[in-house]
C-alpha cells in the first residue's frame, strides 16, 4: 500500500517529519517498506526559459535553443514541436540522469550540433505520461528553481506492507487513525456528507444472494460530464503508482485508497432493466475491463442486468457497460461483496484488482452508504449533475459484536504495565466504543475493526499503541541440566551417525525432500498419494522414497565440476505413504570412487566401503552389529550380485551395493556409485536402564589363543555363513572368527573356493591344554561341514 | 718352534702384541676376528702357547712374563669386545643410511569430512534451548490441513493460507489434500493436543514453500517454541528470546525491538528485531549497531488456538515463537545464498561445513571451535 506524505495530512494534522512517521508506522505495526521522495530523483532538473529557438542546419524537425539556465546560457538541440522562444521548461545538465530514458547524458553532438544539456517532456522526467512535447511550466516560476517543487511532485511516498487482518490500512483514512491513536498528531475526522437525491432513480438494483452480497447501494448520477480529472487528482494517483484515466473512473480509484471504499461507476445508458449481485450461471462469459474474457463459475458472484453479465462482484467490470468520456448517466455501485466468494473468484479467474484485494480483505460495513455518498458528491462537483436518491438492495451486515474486556488483561497476557485510563485513550482513539465505570468494561469494536473478537486482540491494540518498546524482559528460566530428547532416539541417534560418517571423510548433503516421479518409481516410492498436486519444477513433483537419487546426482554434478571422488551423506527423512507414520529418518551414503593416483597405490573404494560405513553408521546408532544377518538385497535399484540387506531378525535395518547400470542411466550418473542406506527408526530402541552405571568389567586372566583354518567350500557358500558356523562351535570360548583369506587357484578344485579364518579362544577359568584346543578345533570343521559343506584344506 | 716351548723374551711378547692388535684393527668383518681370536687365544693359540711356557719358566723369570702375558691376554681379549662393537656400530650406521627414504613424499591422508551449517546449527540451537528447560519435539513433514491450517486459526480458505505459498499433495478419495507443512507450527498443535499443560518445548525440522528466487528456496528449516502455562506473559518470551540471541551469536549484549505484526495463530503478534551493525561492507555484526535486522515472529498464542487444541483459554496462556534456521546460519557463518545450502557443491559443504570434532563445550565454546 502506497500513500504520500500530502495524502495522509489530508486526514493528520501533524508536523511530524516523514522519518517520524515511518518510525511511528513501524512501530505500530506498519511495516514500512520503502520510502521515496521524488524531489530527490528530481534534483538535477531546474527551470530554464528559451531565449531563441531556431531550425537545425541539418535537421528539419530539430531546433538549436539558447537556453537561460542555472548554469548560464546553453545551447541545446531540442527536437520538441513546442519549443519556442520565451518558453518555461525543464532543463537537465550534462552528467544529469533521466529516468524515463534511463540515460545518464552526455556531450555529444546531433547531426553535427552539440548538445550542452536537455529540455524534458514530463514522461521523460516520470512525472506525467506526456512526452509529446517538453514541459510548459508556469512562465512565473525563476530560472533555476527545482521543478520538482515548481510541479508540486516534493511529496515523499511512503509504501508499506499490510497485514491482512487490518484491510482498514488500504485506506489513509485508516493508517491517519492509527497514526493519530500512537501520538503522531490529530486525527481529522471527515466531514459527514448528505446528498439529497434529486430524483427517484428509475434505474433499480436487487441482491439475489444475502451470503455474497449482503448489500447493493447506488446512485445514479445523470447529466454529468466526464474529462480529465483536476491536476490535483491526477498528481495524487500518480503518486501512488496510478494511471489517471477520466474523472468518473479516477473518483472510484481515489475512494479504493483514500478510504478502502472500493466502488464502480456503469455507463447508465449501457445498462438495461434491473441491476442485480447474483450467483454466476454455467456457460455465462464476462469480457472485462482488462480486456480478457472469463467464464463465469456459479460460485462467483457476478453484476447482472437483463441482458447478462456487466461484471464480477468486488473484483472487476466489465467492458461493455464501463464509463468513457461520453457518459453523461452513471450509475455508481457501492456494496460489501463476501470475503471468501471474493478471494475464491479471484483465485478462479486470477484477476488482480485493487477492488478485490480489499473485498476479500473485508471493507468496512459502516462506509458502504458513507462512502458511496462521498463519491457522488465528488462526482457531482467534478463533473455537474444530478444524483437521485439512494437506491439500496439487502441490508448492512450488523457491526462487529462488543467484547468483555477486564483491562488487567494487559499486564497479565503482555506484560507490560498501561493505566487504565491510557487503554481507554488508545481504544476509543482507534474507533473502539468503551463503557462500563469499573471492570470488566464493554468495548466495541468499530465496523473496520471485523478482526477484533476477544480480548487477546484487545491487549494487542493497547499494548501495540501504547508501545512494544515498554516491553520489560523477564529473567530467562534455566533447567537443572539439559533433559533427555523425549522425542525418541532417533534425532540423537542421526547426531550420531553424522559424527561418524563426517569422520570417515564424508561430506553432509541436505537435498530436497522431493525427486522426480520417475527416479521415486526406479526407487520403490512414486505413489500416488505421494504426488506434489502443484510441483515448483516439474522435476521436484514426487516425496522421496530415499535419499540416494538426489544424493547420486548430487555427485554427479559435482564430477561434472572436476570434483570427483564424492563421498556425500544425508541424515533426514524419506516417505513412504502421506500417514504420519509413513515418514522414516534414513542415513543415506553414495561413494562415487574417482580415487587420484598416489604413489604408493590408491586405496581401494568399492563395495565393501559401502558396506563398512553402513555398519558404522549401524554401530554409532546403537544397532548390534555383530549379530545382524545378511541377504540379498531384492532392490531393482541395485546390482543384484553386488548389493545386500542386512537385518536384526526379519526386519531390514539396511541396505548397501553398487547402482543398477539401469538406475544410473536413468539418474544420468556415470558409474560405479557405491550406495547405502541405514533405516534409523528400525533399529530397536536402547532398553530404558534405571541407571546411567556400567556394569563391572570382566577382564579375562588368561591369554586367549588362536588357531588358523582353510575350508575349501562351494564358490556359493556365503563366507557369512561360514563365519557363522564357526562362532557356533563352542560359545563359550570362541571370541573372534575374522576372515584373512579368499583363495582360488592352483591347490583348490575348479568351482570351489578357499575360505581362511583366524579363530580366537577365550579361555575363562584356566589355561587350555593342546587337547582341549583341538576339541574345540574339530568342533569347528564339523560345525562348519555341517553348515556349509566346506572341508579342511589338506 | 717345534720342541720343548722356550722361553720368550720380552721383545718377543712385544713383537707378537704388535702383530695381533695390528691386524685385529685391520680385521673386516666378524669372521675375522674370530679367527684372530682362535689363533691367539684358542687353545692352540699363540697367546695360549706363550700362557703354557710359564710352567717351564724360573721363578725370576715367571714373575716378570706372568704379569705381561696375563695382561696381554686381558688386552687382547678387550680389544676383541670393542672391534665387534665398532664394526657392529658400523654395520648398523651402515644400514640405516641405506634405509633412508624420501620423508617429504605425501602420506595417504585420512579425508575428514563435514557437517552441513543447518545440522550444526540445529544442535547449537537445541542446546541452548535446552539449557532453558525446552524439550525436544517433532511432527511429520506431510500435514493435515487442519494440524497446519485449521487449529492455528486460519480459517478455511482465508487469503492468509495464500501467503504461505502452500504445497498439496493430491487429493484422497474424499477430497481431502494433505500439505507439505509451511512452518513447523503444527507441532505446537500436535504437541498441545497430546500433553497438558506446563509444555515448554521447541521443534526444528524441514519446512515447504511453493516458492524460488535469491532468497527462498522450496524447502528450508525453522525452528518452533511455545510456552504454556497459566501465567506466562510476553515479557517471558522476550526473556527467553534475548537469551537465545546473546547465546546463539555469542555476544556479551544485546538489544532487540518487538515490532507489531500479524500472524494468525498470536495475539499479540510481534516480529522481533535485532541491533546490527552493517557499516563494513560484507560483515555483519549482531548486538550492537544503528542498524534492526528481522529475525524472527513470536506472539501469545491465540486463544482459538488453544481452543483447537482443547486448552481453556481462560486458563491456560503462553507463548510461541519460530526462525529460520538457514537464515541463523547464514547470519552467524556469513553464508550468502541460501540456495548453496541445497545445492551439494562440494567445495560450499568442505567451505562452511563443520568438523565432526567439534562439540560444544565450555573449553569450546558454543560452536565448538579452538579461540
Amino acid at each position: 500500500m502506497k500513500f504520500t506524505l500530502s495524502w495522509l495530512k489530508e486526514h493528520l494534522e501533524t508536523t511530524a517529519s516523514v522519518q517520524e512517521i515511518v518510525d511511528a508506522m513501524t512501530m505500530a505495526g506498519l511495516e514500512v517498506e520503502h520510502v521515496e521522495n521524488p524531489a530527490e530523483k528530481l534534483a538535477a532538473f531546474t527551470v530554464a526559459r528559451i531565449v531563441s529557438a531556431a531550425r537545425h542546419p541539418n535537421a528539419d524537425k530539430l531546433q538549436v535553443c539558447q537556453v537561460e539556465t542555472k548554469d548560464g546560457l546553453k545551447e541545446i538541440v531540442c527536437g520538441a514541436p513546442n519549443a519556442r522562444a520565451g518558453l518555461v521548461t525543464a532543463y537537465a545538465p550534462i552528467g544529469a540522469y533521466v529516468p524515463g530514458l534511463d540515460v545518464t547524458l552526455e556531450a555529444r553532438p546531433v547531426r553535427g550540433v552539440v548538445s550542452n544539456g536537455m529540455l524534458c517532456s514530463g514522461a521523460e522526467l516520470e512525472v506525467t505520461a506526456d512526452a509529446d512535447g517538453i514541459l510548459e511550466l508556469d512562465p512565473s516560476a525563476p530560472v533555476g528553481a527545482p521543478v520538482a517543487s515548481v510541479l508540486g511532485v516534493d511529496d515523499a511516498v511512503i509504501d508499506f506492507e499490510v497485514t491482512p487482518n487490518r484491510p482498514d490500512w488500504l485506506g489513509v483514512e485508516g493508517i491517519a487513525r492509527d497514526l493519530a491513536a500512537a501520538g503522531v498528531g490529530t486525527f481529522k475526522p471527515r466531514p459527514a456528507v448528505t446528498i439529497k437525491g434529486a430524483f427517484e432513480s428509475p434505474l433499480k438494483v436487487a441482491t439475489d444472494d444475502a451470503s455474497a452480497c449482503p448489500v447493493f447501494a447506488a446512485r445514479l448520477i445523470r447529466g454529468v460530464k466526464n474529462g480529465p480529472s483536476p491536476e490535483w487528482l491526477q498528481r495524487r494517483l500518480r503518486a501512488i503508482g496510478l494511471r489517471p484515466r477520466n474523472i468518473l473512473v479516477d473518483v472510484t480509484n481515489y475512494f479504493c485508497f483514500d478510504r478502502a471504499r472500493p466502488l464502480h461507476v456503469y455507463d447508465a445508458a449501457k445498462v438495461s432493466g434491473v441491476v442485480r449481485a447474483r450467483l454466476g450461471a454455467p456457460g455465462e462469459t464476462l469480457k472485462a475491463l482488462d480486456g480478457k474474457t472469463y467464464e463465469i463459475g456459479a460460485e462467483m458472484c457476478v453484476i447482472a442486468d437483463d441482458r447478462g453479465v456487466l461484471g464480477l462482484g468486488g473484483v472487476m467490470g466489465g467492458e461493455s457497460s464501463g464509463s468513457s468520456e461520453e457518459t453523461t448517466d452513471v450509475l455508481l455501485e457501492s456494496a460489501y461483496f463476501d470475503p471468501l466468494r471474493t478471494f475464491q473468484t479471484g483465485r478462479a479467474t486470477g484477476i488482480q484488482s485493487d477492488a478485490k484485494y480489499r473485498f476479500e480483505r473485508g471493507v468496512d460495513t459502516g462506509a458502504v452508504i458513507s462512502g458511496l455518498d462521498a463519491a457522488t458528491q465528488m462526482i457531482l462537483d467534478l463533473c455537474g449533475g444530478e444524483a437521485s436518491a439512494l437506491i439500496l438492495a439487502g441490508e448492512v451486515p450488523a457491526p462487529p459484536k462488543a467484547v468483555t474486556f477486564d483491562p488487567a488483561r494487559v499486564k497479565a497476557l503482555a506484560g507490560i504495565d498501561v493505566p487504565g485510563a491510557e487503554s481507554k485513550r488508545i481504544l476509543e482513539a482507534l474507533g473502539f466504543a468503551v463503557s462500563g465505570k469499573g471492570a470488566p468494561w464493554t468495548v466495541t469494536p468499530p465496523s473496520w475493526r471485523r478482526d477484533v473478537e476477544g480480548a487477546a486482540d484487545l491487549v494487542e491494540e493497547v499494548a501495540r499503541i501504547h508501545g512494544f518498546d515498554k516491553l520489560p524482559a523477564a529473567e530467562p528460566p534455566r533447567a537443572a541440566g539439559l533433559r533427555a530428547p523425549p522425542a525418541g532416539a532417533g534425532e540423537s541417534r542421526l547426531r550420531l551417525a553424522r559424527r561418524a560418517l563426517a569422520s570417515a571423510g564424508y561430506l553432509e548433503a541436505v537435498t530436497w525432500s522431493f525427486c522426480d516421479r520417475a527416479a521415486a518409481q526406479l526407487f520403490g516410492g512414486g505413489a500416488d498419494q505421494l504426488l506434489l498436486a502443484n510441483p515448483i519444477a516439474a522435476d521436484l513433483d514426487c516425496m522421496r522414497p530415499s535419499a540416494i537419487p538426489n544424493l547420486a546426482r548430487a555427485a554427479q554434478r559435482n564430477l561434472d565440476r572436476g570434483h570427483g571422488d564424492v563421498r556425500l551423506f544425508e541424515a533426514g527423512p524419506v516417505y513412504r505413504s502421506d500417514a504420519d507414520t509413513g515418514q522414516e529418518r534414513v542415513v543415506a551414503g553414495v561413494l562415487q570412487p574417482r580415487p587420484k593416483r598416489h604413489w604408493q597405490g590408491a586405496p581401494e573404494t568399492d563395495l565393501f566401503a559401502a558396506k563398512r560405513d553402513l555398519l558404522l553408521a549401524l554401530d554409532v546408532m546403537g544397532a548390534p552389529v555383530a549379530s545382524l544377518q545378511q541377504g540379498p538385497a531384492p532392490h531393482a535399484w541395485l546390482h543384484p550380485g553386488r548389493s545386500g540387506v542386512v537385518k536384526l531378525g526379519n526386519k531390514a535395518i539396511g541396505w548397501f551395493g553398487e547402482l543398477h547400470p539401469r538406475a544410473l542411466a536413468a539418474l544420468g550418473v556415470d558409474g560405479p556409485v557405491y550406495a547405502f542406506e541405514a533405516m534409523v527408526d528400525a533399529i530397536p530402541a536402547p532398553r530404558a536402564k534405571p541407571t546411567r552405571a556400567r556394569p563391572p568389567l570382566e577382564r579375562a586372566a588368561f591369554m586367549p589363543v588362536s588357531r588358523d583354518f582353510a575350508f575349501v567350500t562351494d564358490e556359493k557358500v556365503a563366507a557369512a555363513d561360514l563365519v557363522r558356523a564357526a562362532y557356533g562351535a563352542e560359545k563359550a570360548l570362541i571370541v573372534d572368527v575374522a576372515l584373512f583369506d579368499v583363495y582360488r587357484g592352483a591347490g583348490v578344485p575348479e568351482g570351489k573356493k578357499s575360505l581362511a579364518v583366524e579363530v580366537t579362544l577365550q579361555p575363562k577359568d584356566k589355561t587350555l591344554t593342546d587337547a582341549e584346543i583341538d576339541a574345540v578345533a574339530a568342533k569347528i570343521v564339523a560345525a562348519v561341514g555341517k553348515a556349509t559343506g566346506g572341508v579342511l584344506r589338506g | 718352534m717345534d720342541g720343548k716351548p722356550q722361553s720368550p723374551a720380552t721383545a718377543d711378547v712385544e713383537a707378537l702384541e704388535r702383530d695381533l692388535l695390528a691386524r685385529l684393527d685391520a680385521a673386516a668383518d666378524e669372521a675375522a676376528i674370530e679367527a684372530l681370536r682362535v689363533e691367539a687365544l684358542g687353545k692352540q693359540g699363540s697367546v695360549s702357547a706363550l700362557m703354557k711356557s710359564l710352567g717351564g719358566m724360573s721363578p725370576a723369570e715367571r714373575q716378570v712374563m706372568g704379569p705381561r702375558l696375563n695382561g696381554l691376554k686381558d688386552k687382547l681379549g678387550e680389544a676383541i669386545v670393542a672391534k665387534k662393537a665398532s664394526l657392529a656400530e658400523a654395520a648398523l650406521e651402515a644400514r640405516l643410511a641405506a634405509e633412508r627414504v624420501d620423508v617429504t613424499l605425501p602420506p595417504q591422508r585420512v579425508r575428514i569430512g563435514a557437517i552441513h551449517p543447518i545440522s550444526a546449527v540445529m544442535e547449537e540451537v537445541s542446546a541452548i534451548f535446552g539449557q532453558m528447560g525446552f524439550a525436544l519435539e517433532e511432527g511429520p513433514d506431510i500435514e493435515t490441513d487442519f494440524h497446519n491450517f485449521t487449529a492455528l486459526n486460519f480459517p478455511p480458505r482465508h487469503p492468509a493460507r495464500d501467503m504461505h505459498d502452500t504445497f498439496f499433495l493430491q487429493a484422497d478419495e474424499k477430497g481431502e489434500r494433505k500439505v507439505l507443512r509451511t512452518h513447523t507450527s503444527p507441532v505446537q498443535v500436535r504437541t498441545m493436543l497430546k500433553q497438558k499443560p506446563p509444555i515448554r518445548m521447541v521443534c526444528m525440522g524441514r519446512t515447504f514453500r511453493c516458492d524460488s528466487d535469491a532468497t527462498h528456496t522450496p524447502m528450508f528449516h525453522q525452528i518452533e517454541g511455545l510456552v504454556i502455562d497459566e501465567t506466562t506473559t510476553m515479557a517471558d518470551l522476550k526473556g527467553v528470546l534475548m537469551a537465545f540471541i546473546k547465546a546463539y551469536f555469542e555476544v556479551d549484549s544485546v538489544e532487540v525491538r518487538f515490532r507489531p505484526h500479524h500472524f494468525p495463530f498470536t495475539e499479540p503478534s510481534a516480529e522481533m528485531d535485532v541491533r546490527c551493525d552493517r557499516s563494513v561492507p560484507g560483515q555483519l555484526k549482531i548486538g550492537e549497531g544503528d542498524d534492526w535486522l528481522e529475525i524472527l515472529g513470536c506472539g501469545m498464542v491465540h486463544p482459538n488456538v488453544l481452543r483447537h487444541c482443547g486448552l481453556d483459554p481462560e486458563r491456560y496462556q503462553g507463548y510461541a515463537f519460530g526462525m529460520g534456521i538457514d537464515r541463523l546460519a547464514m547470519l552467524k557463518y556469513g553464508a550468502p545464498d541460501l540456495r548453496d545450502f541445497f545445492g551439494s557443491d562440494v567445495r560450499w559443504l568442505q567451505h562452511y561445513g563443520f568438523s565432526p570434532y567439534l562439540l560444544p563445550g565450555l573449553a569450546a565454546g558454543l560452536s565448538g571451535g579452538i579461540g
